[in-house]
């Protein structure tokens, strides 16, 4: 039951991205000229430390701004709709699975324009692959949560960048800590604990989400 | 009335105690010298900040269950005195620290842990003060504080434990600073640390009945 309605809802979530494509193109167009910017103003100081503040920096603006539209982008009304049809835990987590999409796309076409612009200077590629993937799907959750918070309250859009930074940094740091490591050595040992870490993040996050979220959606 | 409040005059008693005792007791001769003394005040701060937000997060809590708007009143009230807390905690953490590293603030993960759990808590007044309608943000503002003391909990207790390299004195920290109470510390250190948590509860019952009376009189 849960199963199909998330099915159904991420299909949804979908088919209305490909049918809006001007926000994705917006996404995009603002991730690249980003890094762009950052690659002009950096020109000759890109270090290994600099190439990973700048890129999770980047990151996290990025799927701040992707993110933020989750639950503003509807009317009030659809969401009413929603709710008659579909329970709010298959509502949340098809938000999440779809944030979770779009932030392994962003994120992975951030690491190749990098790659591109800056030079690579990830030595430990599947580690690195590794932490983009999980932060993905940290990052995908967190924001996903704030954006419900923030919708509900008045001049969201700027309440969303105010809640979400501080909130994220617990996240943002066990992040940038493993990908430097994976930007050192080609090395997985010591790491056990910062991965296990980041994975109890997720898992807690997620757990948050399908609990609350539930008391957002009512009125 | 000293019959129900006698936790209030206890507070009054402990603190008096502290703060003679504070300066009169005997501290080690170490490298810090008398600024150990730091201790009974810029601790206490921590503790009492520990103590209302942890309030903060059960009364959350218990509104999501019954949806009584004191239990709301309380949380947020709780939350207030805990930032009245972080930042006297701060503030005294910066005049030790300007004696004993040589600048107010240093690059270390505890301290950061502070500066965001400050910020965590901001944004919660912020998105408390965004929403005009009374249901929805104690309804809001519960949601976000659950969800915020988990992803400060990992940031101020996990975080820095895993970094390892805190010069900041503590539980496992580098032992730079002998740290370790003398006995006479202790007879002053624990009912100091008490009587700081009892005067942030004493704190926190005056402004609720305050927020009780403005809103009498706003019928």
């Amino acid at each position: 039951m849960l199963y199909t309605e998330i099915k159904n809802l991420v299909g949804k979530e979908l088919m209305l991205e490909l049918k809006q494509k001007y926000v994705l193109n917006g996404i995009l167009l603002y991730l690249v000229s980003t890094v762009f910017v950052t690659y002009l103003a950096f020109e000759n100081a890109i270090t290994a430390e600099t190439w990973n503040s700048l890129f999770w920096i980047i990151l996290l603006f990025v799927a701040v701004n992707g993110i933020s539209k989750s639950f503003l982008q509807e009317s009030p009304a659809r969401h009413l709709y929603y709710y008659t049809i579909a329970s709010p835990q298959a509502i949340v987590l098809a938000k999440i699975l779809y944030n979770l999409l779009l932030m392994v796309v962003l994120s992975l076409l951030a690491f190749g324009f990098f790659i591109l612009l800056m030079g690579n200077h990830v030595v430990n590629i599947p580690l690195f692959v590794l932490t983009l993937l999980l932060g993905s799907l940290g990052i995908a959750s967190v924001l996903t949560m704030v954006a419900a918070i923030a919708s509900r309250a008045s001049q969201n859009f700027s309440l969303m960048a105010i809640l979400s930074f501080p909130i994220v940094l617990p996240l943002l740091a066990t992040l940038m800590k493993i990908s430097r490591s994976a930007l050192d050595s080609t090395d997985w040992s010591g790491l056990s604990g910062l991965l296990v870490i980041l994975l109890t993040i997720n898992g807690a996050v997620i757990a948050l989400a399908y609990l609350l979220f539930p008391y957002l959606w009512k009125d | 009335m000293v019959k129900r409040d006698w936790w209030k005059f206890l507070s009054g008693g402990l603190l008096m105690y502290a703060i003679v005792a504070g300066f009169i007791v005997e501290v080690p001769d170490t490298m810090i010298r008398e600024t150990m003394r730091n201790l009974f005040f810029h601790v206490g701060m921590w503790f009492g900040m520990f103590a209302m937000l942890i309030t903060g997060f059960i009364f959350s809590l218990r509104y999501l269950r019954k949806f009584d708007e004191t239990e709301d009143i309380i949380a947020a009230e709780a939350v207030n005195v805990g930032l009245m807390f972080g930042f006297l905690g701060i503030f005294t953490g910066m005049i030790w620290a300007n004696f004993t590293w040589g600048s107010p603030w240093v690059k270390d993960p505890k301290l950061n842990g502070a500066a965001v759990g400050l910020f965590i808590y901001l944004a919660y007044m912020i998105l408390r003060g965004s929403i005009d309608d009374v249901h929805k943000r104690a309804k809001v503002g519960a949601v976000y504080n659950i969800f915020a003391f988990f992803l400060w909990i990992v940031f101020v207790l996990v975080l820095p434990r895993l970094a390892g390299e805190s010069i900041h004195p503590g539980k496992d920290s580098p032992p730079v600073l002998p740290m370790h109470l003398e006995p006479s510390m202790r007879i002053v250190f624990y009912p100091a640390m008490f009587g700081w948590i009892l005067l942030g509860f004493w704190i926190m019952n005056i402004r609720v009945r305050i927020h009780r009376l403005q809103s009498k009189m706003e019928l």
